[in-house]
């Protein structure tokens, strides 16, 4: 970034940039003023660019030497051998578990919730539906609600004496209780309906965008051709979209991937941790209940920024693939 | 002739659509449902709403005193004082963080060349970083600092992120360059042209960016949950999640809880949906 050589420019030397020097001759005095403008522009960008050094890739550094040691906060040691506490995730069931239950969460609700978003927001672009407006606002309210709040209204709702069960013990479906967030199964159905329930609007928001950019003539022609609604959907929609739903994609896997107030608030894990999420384990381990073992927490922390990363950069090669 | 034609046609469209309004009748049913549920539910008793009464009851005032209570307790303040620390926290957070976003935005476009294009790309890098991840490293800092329960623990790792950069980034494209070199002609000088040029124009974007910026900072819980560690520091999603813990759970008061944490979002979400909605897209263009 720092270019000397034989220039000489008041004060601004080291905002010099490599391209301006192939650039060819600049008036002495035009030089002066840009170098005064780049400079100005650094001072701008600074701030930002340095808090995010400071508090997020000094931590994820800090997070990596961490996960190399042992104890928690003051006095930490490093392991023996150094990637011991690597070896103890491969032997930490709930850990295994927690990772299954992410991508169980990740392959059945990203999905789901995906394809409604596109399929609301292409019913909701037909410029012949009326309530366009009152529809897009009651579908996207589910967003206003904090992730806790949701988490605990469901919880409510599917508690052993919630409405979930009156009603389906008045419709004659079952005939007693059924214990939704005490068993298992139930328990992970309940975290994902909620999920595709708060999160489906927040997508279609996207898409309702993205077919904004898309010329309306585009689905009038297609009409006129003769193209049903779901060829219309198929044939023109989808791939038109097809960058957002990238984007879309890599941010639902990106957020369920780091998934905490609902394990926290709807299931707390149970029973017996067997909902549980990993960034709800990795809080568990660190800075929750018993023992803080700071070290192990942040190797979990670091295997998890591995998966996101990973994760990434497949979408983005297969979003790319596809062109 | 031709508008009963058209007449006909456009009750035929209607007709072919009945489908799609159904469909669309039940997913607005369920996403309106819960809400719905949850604001009845704040003035019933635990019992009623164990018992699945779904419209509004009698008991809000008993609900109000309970909760009024445990927020005491929790917090060893008040409810008012829980509330005001989210709006502070929140607000704040909003305040440094669109100024600081919004200069870094208009200095990676405005002023861009290949170096601040690479230390943007670089930056982007910082979205991938799961926020437990830096969990533990951030409290041992705010903790070193001794910043836990401050104000300044809540927002410091919030103000400056990747996404907002680049939502002010990517709306700056539209800004006239051209002004920008007659005002310099002018005289005026760089932060005159931010403060007094970039702003004003940038309203919308600003606009777009505090509303997202404070949901955001107001639903905030794993990091909020972690450096406010005093009780009377404790933010509306600790009190209310905190109201679920323990054995037996009172439905009514839970509720009446969640409503207050709603009113905040919800309100923004009725008077600024567009903002809302384009703050959410923001930097997708």
């Amino acid at each position: 970034m720092i270019q000397s050589g034989n220039r000489v420019i008041s004060g601004s030397l080291i905002f010099l940039k490599k391209g301006e020097k192939k650039g060819g001759v600049i008036l002495n005095k035009g030089r002066s003023i840009q170098a005064k403008q780049q400079a100005a522009g650094w001072i701008f960008l600074a701030p930002a660019t340095i808090l995010i050094f400071i508090m997020s890739f000094w931590p994820m550094f800090q997070a990596f030497i961490m996960s190399l040691k042992k104890g928690s906060s003051a006095n930490m040691v490093w392991q023996t051998p150094i990637y011991h506490n690597y070896e103890r995730i491969l032997q930490d069931k709930t850990f295994l578990t927690a990772m299954g239950n992410t991508f169980l969460y990740l392959i059945v609700e990203v999905p789901i919730m995906l394809i409604l978003a596109i399929l609301l927001a292409q019913l909701l672009n037909n410029r012949d539906l009326k309530f366009r407006g009152a529809f897009r606002t009651m579908v996207f309210m589910p967003c206003a609600v904090s992730l806790v709040s949701y988490a605990l209204i469901f919880k409510s709702l599917f508690a052993t004496q919630g409405l979930i069960n009156t009603v389906l013990m008045n419709l004659g479906l079952i005939s007693e209780n059924i214990n939704w967030l005490g068993t298992t199964g139930t328990a992970r159905a309940v975290i994902i309906i909620g999920l595709i329930w708060r999160w489906t609007g927040y997508n279609m928001v996207f898409y309702l965008a993205g077919l904004q950019n898309i010329e309306y003539s585009v689905y009038e022609a297609a009409k006129i051709d003769g193209s049903n609604g779901w060829k219309t959907f198929w044939y023109i929609t989808v791939p038109l979209l097809r960058p957002t739903i990238v984007m879309t994609a890599i941010m639902s896997i990106n957020g369920t991937l780091q998934l905490f107030d609902e394990s926290v608030n709807l299931t707390n894990g149970g029973p017996s941790n067997t909902t549980i999420t990993m960034s709800h384990y990795i809080w568990n381990q660190s800075l929750g209940v018993g023992v803080a073992k700071f070290g192990y927490a942040s190797s979990l922390a670091f295997v998890v920024f591995i998966m996101v990363g990973i994760l990434a950069f497949i979408n983005l090669k297969v979003g790319d693939v596809r062109d | 002739m031709t508008e009963n034609k058209k007449a006909t046609n456009s009750s035929a469209i209607q007709k072919r659509l009945i489908p799609t309004y159904i469909f669309l009748i039940i997913v607005c049913f369920i996403s309106v449902f819960p809400i719905y549920w949850m604001l009845t539910a704040a003035t019933n008793t635990s019992y009623e709403v164990s018992t699945g009464k779904i419209w509004f009851g009698t008991n809000v005032v008993e609900n109000m005193k309970v909760l009024l209570e445990r927020a005491a307790a929790a917090s060893g303040a008040s409810l008012g004082k829980v509330m005001w620390n989210s709006f502070l926290y929140a607000g704040a957070q909003t305040v440094i963080s669109i100024f600081i976003c919004s200069l870094a935005g208009f200095g990676f476009e405005l002023y861009h060349d290949k170096n601040k294009d690479r230390l943007f790309a670089i930056l982007l890098l910082a979205m991938m970083i799961p926020g437990v991840a830096t969990l533990i490293p951030l409290f041992t800092m705010m903790s070193k600092m001794h910043l836990l329960s401050t104000v300044y623990a809540f927002f410091l790792p919030g103000i400056a992120t990747p996404f907002m950069i680049m939502m002010f980034r990517q709306n700056s494209r539209n800004f006239p360059v051209d002004i920008m070199e007659a005002a310099r002609i002018d005289g005026l000088s760089e932060w005159k042209i931010f403060f007094q040029m970039y702003m004003p124009v940038m309203k919308s974007t600003y606009a777009a960016a505090a509303v997202i910026t404070f949901m955001n900072a107001w639903n905030a819980y794993m990091w909020p949950r972690a450096v406010m560690t005093d009780n009377a520091s404790m933010t509306m999603q600790m009190l209310v999640a905190n109201l679920a813990g323990g054995y037996t759970i009172d439905y009514g008061v839970l509720m009446l809880g969640v409503f207050f944490c709603s009113v905040p979002t919800m309100a923004i979400f009725f008077i600024l949906q567009k903002q809302f909605a384009e703050g959410i897209t923001g930097a997708v263009k």
